[in-house]
């Protein structure tokens, strides 16, 4: 009885979204005919440079955007590229502690130590066993504990599987970093902290967006932002480049493909056959980040003889 | 009303005498302040303005100035907001739930406890402002505000759990500002102003008293769900997440527990204080702290109760991430503070008092103290140990990262803080009377009818 009902109700799902998809359908054909092949004005003028050199001012509807060009909504922004669902492997048994993933990400947003967005920490799940070297982003959880108590939706879930924060509008009670277990925000405690040096000429050369998570704001949280912007342009986060041993995979679960830039897998079968797993996967948080266990090394395990980050400054 | 108090022995003469006796009682400390309490409150005003100055070096440079960072994110601020939202629940424990189960005795204490309930939740606003990154964007909470986020509940019920309180000091104390209206004509200008406007046209007919006590009776019935709903909210603060130590189902209730235990021995000091300073010997006797005394008791017993839950338990267990903040305090760098708490703050005090002697005045306000002390440390202890025990190791991070230690600038703002409940609260005893009069006596049974018709 019940299975009919559902199945009924199914059933008309499936009637009501034909009949609105044929409305749409014939609803685009309408606009094509009405407004023929140009997109609509926006009343916008722009100045552009002709192929001849004459400098003429045109409707900015008939500009094509160079994606590099930020210009999203705090909307686009809000929900993420579309029909992505973007995923991160990390195989264990590569890494070296390089620490080359922390430098390419620090360099990629501006920052310096020992503000560290990818932290890279010594592990040993018990005595007997090998200690291994463990990279960590944000693990951009599908069940945040992060974004679940932020009173002003300054961190937000995308749809493209992103967590990131809006410094625009975070309040700094940080109440996400007490939330989230793995320690992956940061904080803004002063004017440019953890800004490097070497950026002090490029302030207030761009526009905030939370894509980038840059200019920082002071007291606000920051944290690991997957590199939206970068894969805006078909191009891999930092971290993932940076690593001499190709550690960190990076891809789209839609596709079901993983790669750190010179191999890339069949993300269901890399982690069947690598028997991926999540850290600590009892809490629930549904991280979008896999690891790879240190089985068959390619490196034996090296004590790191440095001391990173002593100091504040 | 009358018919439920027993009738005063004493002829109509002599009540008149005990009316008048303890209207100018009551009102002496209004009309003179002492060299003592003028240094008290310039050392308290001076703290105040010395934690301000702290705050603008905040805002200047940030929160960098405290010595948060990144593990130990929250610290003394939130540690203290915690504190004083404990506090300000003994204003329902005392004006409320006592009046409603006909504990007569409580009626000299509502004051005390109001007023302390009233500052102690309007600094614990004033405090979790302090610790926003961006106060600056405070308006945030109402435009974007998520009900999703135990932080907005938090404001909701603190915000409403300030009004409630401010209605349930400032209704009974109506015919004591006409008092003061109709009796202090020597004071300045201003204040005279003040009690004519505040006493809204108070006579004293019978018809005022009737709307006055049916409010201050529904108003004892809603204080009793908004006070535990604010320290059970802000026990979901940390019981939300999934930080070992926090991530418990026992934190409402142990809050809620720590908070009568504390605030209950805050009203103890209060009671010695203003008894000495203000010479109320005879209106808060030996009997109220006796009968303080064994409620101190019991709620530390209930407060051990939950303490056994929150730390034995778990310890029971000693799993992963827990152990290795059980291990701290039990018997790491942080046992010192977490034992002398326990001892201090709550064991010897629930033995102690239970001899008849040490619920003496000096003796039960010194006993009371060490329970104010130690439910402050125990705050702290229950917000930044956790932090600094999160589930994977902290590596590579600064010296300064690893530990908490509060910057001058965060002891000054703390400091200040205090300050301010202290100084509302001596403020508010040299303008309004810290008992209630018609309270006392009516509890005493002494007729009422002729105190209403003092004007006529």
């Amino acid at each position: 009885m019940k299975k009919e009902n559902e199945d009924s109700a199914r059933r008309k799902f499936l009637k009501f979204g034909l009949l609105a998809g044929g409305a749409t359908l014939a609803g685009l054909g309408l606009n094509k005919k009405i407004l023929g092949e140009t997109p609509a004005e926006s009343g916008e003028k722009v100045k552009v440079l002709t192929a001849d050199g004459k400098l003429v001012e045109v409707d900015s509807s008939l500009v094509t955007r160079h994606p590099a060009e930020n210009l999203l909504s705090k909307n686009d922004v809000r929900e993420g590229i579309e029909g992505r669902k973007f995923v991160m492997v990390i195989d264990l048994a590569r890494c070296a502690n390089a620490r080359k993933c922390i430098e390419g990400c620090q360099k990629m947003h501006h920052k310096r130590p020992p503000v560290e967005w990818i932290k890279v920490k010594k592990m040993q799940d018990a005595e007997a066993t090998s200690p291994y070297w463990m990279p960590q982003p944000c693990f951009h959880c599908d069940n945040p504990p992060c974004t679940k108590v932020c009173p002003v939706d300054a961190t937000f879930k995308r749809h493209d599987g992103i967590v990131l924060v809006d410094n625009e509008r975070c309040i700094g009670c940080r109440f996400c970093m007490a939330a989230c277990p793995y320690n992956s925000r940061s904080f803004n405690w002063g004017e440019h902290w953890g800004e490097a040096r070497d950026t002090t000429e490029t302030k207030g050369c761009c526009e905030y967006s939370p894509e980038k998570s840059f200019p920082s704001k002071m007291g606000t949280v920051e944290k690991c932002d997957f590199c939206p912007d970068m894969a805006r342009e078909g191009k891999l986060p930092d971290c993932v480049t940076s690593c001499p041993n190709g550690t960190i995979f990076f891809g789209d679960a839609n596709e079901d493909t993983v790669t750190n830039g010179e191999d890339t897998f069949r993300l269901s079968e890399f982690l069947k056959k690598r028997a991926g797993y999540r850290y600590l996967e009892e809490l629930g948080t549904e991280p979008r980040v896999y690891y790879l266990p240190p089985t068959n090394r390619q490196f034996p395990f090296e004590d790191d003889k440095e001391v990173h980050n002593t100091t504040e400054d | 009303m009358h018919t439920t108090h027993h009738q005063s022995d004493l002829n109509p003469e002599e009540q008149k005498q005990e009316r008048e006796e303890m209207r100018s009682v009551v009102l002496r400390p209004l009309r003179h302040t002492g060299t003592i309490g003028k240094i008290w409150i310039g050392f308290l005003v001076v703290v105040f303005l010395f934690g301000c100055y702290a705050y603008t070096v905040q805002l200047r440079e940030g929160l960098k100035v405290t010595a948060l960072r990144d593990y130990a994110s929250w610290g003394l601020y939130i540690s203290n907001f915690v504190f004083f939202v404990a506090i300000s629940l003994v204003g329902a424990l005392i004006s409320s739930v006592l009046r409603l189960t006909n504990f007569e005795w409580h009626r000299p204490l509502t004051r005390i406890a109001e007023i302390i309930a009233v500052s102690g939740i309007l600094f614990a606003g004033l405090i979790i402002v302090v610790d926003m990154g961006r106060p600056d964007r405070i308006l945030y909470l109402f435009n974007h505000g998520r009900i999703q986020s135990p932080i907005v509940w938090d404001v909701i019920v603190v915000s409403t759990y300030l009004v409630t309180s401010v209605l349930f000091l400032y209704f009974p104390l109506l015919p004591a500002i006409a008092l003061c209206r109709d009796t202090l004509t020597d004071c300045p200008k201003w204040q005279r102003w003040m009690y004519k406007f505040m006493a809204m046209g108070w006579e004293g007919n019978k018809r005022q008293w009737k709307i006055m006590k049916r409010s201050v009776a529904i108003l004892s019935v809603l204080v009793i769900p908004l006070a535990i709903s604010i320290h059970t909210v802000t026990a979901w603060l940390f019981a939300t997440t999934l930080r070992p130590g926090w991530d418990s189902t026992n934190f409402g209730p142990y809050f809620v527990a720590g908070a009568f235990q504390a605030g209950t021995a805050c009203v103890i000091i209060g009671m010695f204080v203003f008894r000495k300073a203000y010479n109320l010997k005879k209106y808060i006797t030996e009997v109220h702290f006796n009968n303080m005394g064994k409620l101190l008791v019991f709620l530390c017993v209930v407060y051990a109760y939950f303490n056994v839950n929150e730390y034995l338990i778990p310890a029971y267990k000693m799993r992963g991430a827990e152990a290795k903040l059980l291990n701290d305090l039990f018997t790491g760098p942080t046992s010192p503070i977490y034992w002398s708490v326990q001892f201090f703050g709550m064991a010897i005090p629930a033995v102690v008092l239970l001899f008849r002697r040490a619920r003496k005045p000096l003796p039960i306000t010194i006993i009371a103290l060490f329970v104010v002390v130690g439910a402050w440390f125990k705050r702290y202890l229950i917000v930044t140990p956790i932090l600094l025990h999160p589930y994977l190791p902290i590596q590579n991070a600064p010296l300064s990262w690893t530990m908490y230690f509060p910057s001058w600038v965060e002891m000054a703002i703390v400091g200040a803080s205090l300050a301010g409940v202290l100084l509302i609260i001596t403020v508010f005893s040299k303008f309004f009377p810290i008992i209630s009069i018609w309270e006392t006596l009516e509890g005493e049974g002494i007729d009422l009818e002729e105190m209403d018709n003092r004007k006529k």
